[in-house]
């Protein structure tokens, strides 16, 4: 177990410091993948195998969007030439270091309470009693949370809304969408040259 | 296997993401290190739940708060990047300092 | 259902996995109108040939996304139980199979990527496309599986249809189950990522071992999300006369047969009506299913 647990320690950092030095960003996302499904198994460890599975679940979900992202946003995503892309170098790595060195002094120099109790023999059930019992209000909490964030995500990021696609008064059929079926488009499909989609500066928004 | 092991490893873990979110000019590379430090928070979180006090459920419910809030800042995050990038083609933050204020 | 797991069933796990894998393979060849022992010739075929290269291609990401592609449903298919067997029944079964096969999406993005040619790259975009329309109605399909038995191992699901089979009070369900079974394994109607629009999409540039590894893996996860299905919706091994075992293996191999056959019967939706009909059809009928089992399990 402890060695396990070590090696699962020294993939996730090793992985975790390979983010900020590979040239590639495919590999950088995928580094960063490794470091938290290190993390996820790490949980299998202490008991803790809903978390620990939900971590790989989720984690792979969230690198595969970021990979889409990455490649919108990233000039040089394959790392054909090295990257270097940072500012205070030097200081960053220098806070950075302090930081741990901080938090490892206390780590070893605090007194840490005795363990109280023992993991129960089901941890996602007290996990799941406790979120729909004394704890409901952080369950409800990161609804309107993840509520909110949708809203506001597809708000910020929309860029063609349904009176775009249905015309002023709603009417329109079949909507006017760029790529595939817009066949019977009153107007010919915007040609898209930036492989974000952002407008031509015809249209361009104030 | 030690509480001391497992918050070592979650210090070094933020250490190396708050490296990243500080050094990095790319917001998408940026955003990568902030992953990272949560990714040490859920460890800590994890380990204090297992070492310190198992009997009751705050600590999983810590970890289930900061894997919610790892997927909202990256949904939030990507969603400025459009944004930002839309209105005029910017990926960096050097490059949007007049956000500073 | 046994607590301790038999060594040989490690073994007898991946021997299991290849047999269906071929048979599925075999038959779609059949449907197909080939000769019934073209896949053989194919495996042969591909395991001399000489692999090409593309300019400056990613290996060590291809070989993880290939390699990965076979280890990943192998992966999921430990917690499915072979009659009253499975290699390990873990608490949380349901979910590592769900994490397991999400695995897949990494793989075939990566396989897409590391090629560095544009029709594999937008093949794996495709993918990706098809795996966030399809993993939500697929999500709240094991919920809703996970509801009715009131637990996440696959061992209590099976037990607690000992009365009345999950698909017959949660058809839709297995309904939203099947489809997403396609799209996982991205075949027949969901099968755009490999599409002939786009040159065969993600395969496009594999040759040799590669590809006969990400052929095979991808039998491999149809296979496997086939298996799932019975021990999930279909009573698991329960059935007269027959041993659990057996009864497992023909409840798999008869949703198996469907899913291949649906590949000849349905062409290929295109993605963007895939999306659009899974975030407003297959979402809200899976969760009005899930509040019907809510309501029935209080």
């Amino acid at each position: 177990m402890a060695v396990a647990f070590w090696i699962l320690a020294a993939v996730s950092v090793a992985a975790g410091i390979a983010v900020f030095v590979v040239d590639s960003m495919a590999r950088a996302t995928f580094a960063l993948l490794a470091s938290l499904l290190a993390v996820g198994l790490a949980f299998l460890l202490i008991d803790l195998q809903y978390l620990g599975v939900l971590i790989i679940l989720m984690m792979v979900m969230e690198m595969l969007i970021m990979a889409v992202f990455m490649i919108m946003y990233m000039m040089n995503p394959a790392g054909l030439m090295p990257m270097k892309m940072v500012h205070n170098n030097r200081v960053a790595a220098l806070v950075a270091g302090a930081v741990f060195a901080l938090l490892a002094v206390g780590i070893f120099l605090t007194p840490w309470p005795r363990r109280r109790g023992e993991p129960p023999a089901d941890p996602t059930h007290a996990l799941g009693l406790s979120i729909m019992g004394p704890k409901m209000l952080v369950m409800m909490v990161i609804g309107v949370a993840i509520l909110a964030t949708m809203i506001s995500t597809v708000v910020l990021a929309t860029h063609r809304g349904r009176y775009d696609r249905y015309g002023d008064d709603l009417t329109r059929r079949p909507p006017d969408d760029p790529g595939p079926g817009h066949a019977h488009s009153p107007q010919p499909p915007v040609e898209h040259h930036h492989a974000c989609g952002a407008p031509n500066p015809g249209e361009e928004r104030t | 296997m030690t509480l001391e092991a497992f918050l070592l490893l979650a210090a070094a873990l933020f250490a190396v993401g708050l490296y990243g979110a500080l050094s990095q000019q790319s917001i998408v590379m940026l955003m990568m290190g902030l992953e990272l430090m949560i990714n040490g928070l859920i460890v800590a979180g994890g380990a204090f739940w297992y070492f310190l006090a198992p009997g009751t459920a705050d600590g999983q419910v810590l970890v289930l708060v900061a894997v919610t809030v790892m997927a909202l800042e990256m949904a939030m995050g990507f969603a400025v990047v459009t944004a930002i990038f839309r209105a005029r083609e910017v990926d960096m933050t050097d490059d949007a300092g007049d956000l500073s204020g | 259902m046994s607590e301790q797991t038999p060594v040989w069933s490690v073994i007898a796990l991946p021997a299991v996995l290849a047999a269906l894998a071929l048979a599925a393979a075999v038959l779609d060849a059949v449907l197909g109108g080939f000769r019934a022992s073209s896949p053989l010739g194919e495996v042969a075929r591909l395991l001399v040939q000489q692999r090409r290269r593309t300019l400056l291609p990613d290996t060590l990401l291809l070989r993880i996304g290939v390699v990965s592609l076979v280890v990943a449903p192998v992966l999921a298919g430990i917690v499915i139980p072979l009659g009253d067997i499975a290699v390990a029944d873990l608490a949380v079964g349901i979910v590592w199979f769900n994490a397991m096969e999400v695995c897949v999406w990494g793989s075939l993005w990566l396989t897409g990527w590391s090629v560095n040619s544009v029709y594999p790259l937008v093949g794996a975009y495709r993918f990706v496309a098809q795996g966030l329309a399809y993993e939500l109605p697929h999500m709240f399909a094991l919920i809703t599986v996970g509801l009715g038995a009131g637990s996440l191992r696959m061992s209590d699901a099976v037990r607690a249809q000992q009365e009345l089979w999950f698909v017959v009070w949660m058809p839709l369900a297995f309904l939203v189950y099947l489809i997403s079974a396609l799209a996982m394994a991205f075949w027949g109607p969901m099968g755009a990522p490999l599409g002939g629009d786009i040159a065969g999409g993600s395969r496009a540039e594999l040759s040799g071992p590669d590809r006969l590894l990400f052929q095979s893996g991808r039998y491999v996860l149809l296979v496997v999300a086939a298996a799932a299905a019975v021990p999930l919706f279909l009573g698991g091994g329960a059935g007269p006369l027959l041993p659990s075992w057996l009864w497992a293996l023909i409840k798999t191999a008869a949703v198996l047969g469907l899913l291949v056959w649906v590949r000849h019967r349905v062409p290929v939706v295109r993605m963007d009506r895939f999306t659009q009909c899974s975030w407003l059809v297959l979402i809200p009928v899976s969760l009005l299913q899930l509040l019907v089992v809510g309501v029935v399990v209080l």
